[in-house]
């Protein structure tokens, strides 16, 4: 790798700029390709040559199988954030407080879901979830995703926590707050941007989830995620590329939005 | 209420352990027994003993699952890093508003999902698809290029994935090198090449390094894309450990593989805590 002939100097195109767009270029291919196919008016996957249509972001809404996936989808996401906030903010808020070297510990054990690798999940949770009876159940999924987002919940809210200072919940609690005064007036407040970028996370990550949901799920439950897969194993079809396209532009406004949110916080 | 006011701050510790142990007890007995669980299945289906652990060195088509694993991950890994690497570079040498561009780019391109990323790249790499279609129709090829449904695939929808995970920590490391050494070096009379190869790379190794743990654990489990873009012909292990569940019913041999995959990717973390903070890195 050539280094640049003044290495302080930022001006002039080096060779390794050039290969940085060339590279984000590449990043951004998917989403180059998927708008565009979404909006053939053909059956077949092709890129419109004269006319553009939305015939297929219409099957999305049309076509019973791909409107009950978005539904499951948003009812497991749904319940997987609310659990996983729930318990995130707790986990955070306690380990906060507390500050006691066996918060440390636990961390880890909130944080593996990240590190453990997704098919060992699936094997873990379908032999688990048959011996329960949760197989192929909303709630059986609502906890599973729900675990998977705990970790970027707690990562987020610890992250906002660290800015506040404990004294202020105990100079509550002198005032004559009772704990949980304390907590909803005074620590939950300040931490709210923290904990809205944290759902988001979740929420995000569970819309996502595709390894366990094939093993957990079949028939009664079949999040969009499992759908885009059936359809991929048999023909790929354009309207893939519709909700795709649907999926990016949401994914893109929630993270925007938390972005956003948590920035005007800070100011 | 009142009561509850009138104790002292025992009150608050006893609501803050609370909260703190009860997510805990939720993942000890929903995710913890469930994971803990394949470890003992690894010992005991279809029966007792190391029976499973045995396959490693007698079955061939382990050995195979095994090796192309550890070779696409590797070829990834090094891929990532090398792009990943001029990338970050470029990022400390341009100005501040190419920086916040090209930095979104890499950040939103961690959201796409691995799904609509691997339709995209069937799309693009097939033998009808847009890539062969070009190179047919400028007159550049004759026949259509196999370049997906086998390694080759595989290893540009991986890398593809790898890369936003491979830029960010090596950015941050690369931001954190002093950057008065360069031209310190540079006065004292070493040529640009030589400033660079002694000064700046040994001092970003460790990021470089901690990069490479990181890329190389998530590499290693991939399922979706080597699934999808590998056509069913290049298996890794994450695949196999699938089949094994969903279509011949052994048990205790995927309960095996997944326990040996989790055994690596846990001495990787504890590898790369000594070099970097692990939840820093986990952080999207």
């Amino acid at each position: 790798m050539a280094a640049p002939a003044t290495p302080s100097a930022p001006s002039g195109l080096s060779l390794n700029r050039i290969i940085a767009w060339l590279a984000a270029a590449f990043l951004l291919l998917p989403i180059l390709v998927v708008i565009p196919i979404s909006l053939t008016p053909e059956r077949y996957l092709s890129l419109p040559k004269t006319s553009i249509s939305f015939r297929h972001y219409g099957s999305l809404v049309t076509d019973g199988r791909w409107s009950k996936s978005i539904l499951d989808s948003l009812v497991v996401g749904i319940g997987a954030t609310v659990l996983a906030t729930v318990l995130g903010v707790a986990f955070a808020v306690g380990a906060w407080r507390l500050g006691a070297p066996l918060a440390r510990r636990l961390r880890l054990l909130l944080l593996a879901p990240i590190i453990v690798p997704p098919i060992v999940h699936a094997v873990a949770f379908y032999r688990a979830w048959a011996a329960l009876g949760l197989l192929d159940t909303y709630l059986g999924l609502i906890l599973i995703h729900a675990m998977k987002g705990l970790p970027f919940v707690v990562l987020t809210v610890a992250g906002a926590l660290a800015n506040v200072d404990p004294r202020l919940e105990q100079a509550a609690r002198s005032l004559g707050a009772t704990p949980r005064q304390a907590m909803g007036w005074v620590v939950l407040p300040q931490i709210r941007a923290g904990i809205v970028a944290g759902a988001a996370f979740a929420f995000i990550t569970s819309w996502d989830e595709t390894i366990v949901a094939l093993f957990v799920t079949s028939r009664a439950v079949t999040t969009l995620p499992r759908r885009i897969w059936e359809g991929l194993a048999d023909n790929i079809d354009p309207a893939i590329a519709a909700l795709g396209t649907v999926m990016i532009v949401l994914t893109f406004a929630v993270v925007a939005i938390s972005t956003l949110r948590s920035a005007s916080a800070k100011a | 209420m009142s009561t509850a006011a009138a104790t002292s701050t025992g009150g608050s510790e006893r609501l803050y352990w609370l909260m703190l142990l009860a997510p805990c007890v939720f993942l000890a007995v929903f995710y913890l027994v469930p994971v803990l669980n394949v470890l003992v299945l690894s010992f005991t289906v279809p029966k007792p003993g190391l029976a499973n652990y045995a396959e490693l060195a007698s079955n061939g088509a382990v050995q195979r699952v095994l090796w192309t694993t550890l070779r696409i991950g590797a070829i990834t890994t090094v891929l990532a890093l090398g792009i990943g690497y001029v990338v970050a570079y470029a990022l400390l040498q341009c100005g501040p508003r190419e920086r916040q561009i090209l930095l979104g780019i890499v950040v939103a391109s961690f959201w796409i999902s691995a799904l609509i990323r691997a339709f995209a790249w069937v799309a693009l790499l097939q033998s009808k698809g847009l890539v062969n279609s070009i190179l047919i129709s400028t007159g550049m090829i004759d026949t259509p290029l196999s370049l997906v449904r086998n390694e080759l695939g595989v290893i540009i929808g991986m890398t593809h994935y790898m890369l936003p995970y491979a830029i960010l920590p090596l950015y941050t490391s690369l931001r954190g090198i002093d950057d008065r050494l360069v031209p310190a070096a540079r006065a004292l009379g070493a040529t640009p090449g030589q400033a660079f190869r002694w000064v700046f790379l040994p001092l970003s190794l460790p990021g470089l390094i901690g990069a490479g743990v990181i890329v190389m654990i998530f590499s290693l489990g991939f399922y979706i894309t080597p699934a999808i873009l590998g056509g069913g012909r290049t298996i890794m292990v994450a695949e196999f450990i699938s089949v094994q569940i969903s279509e011949t019913l052994r048990w205790g041999l995927a309960a095996m593989l997944a326990t040996v995959l989790l055994a690596a990717v846990l001495l990787l973390v504890m590898w790369l805590s000594r070099f970097m903070d692990v939840e820093q890195a986990l952080r999207k």
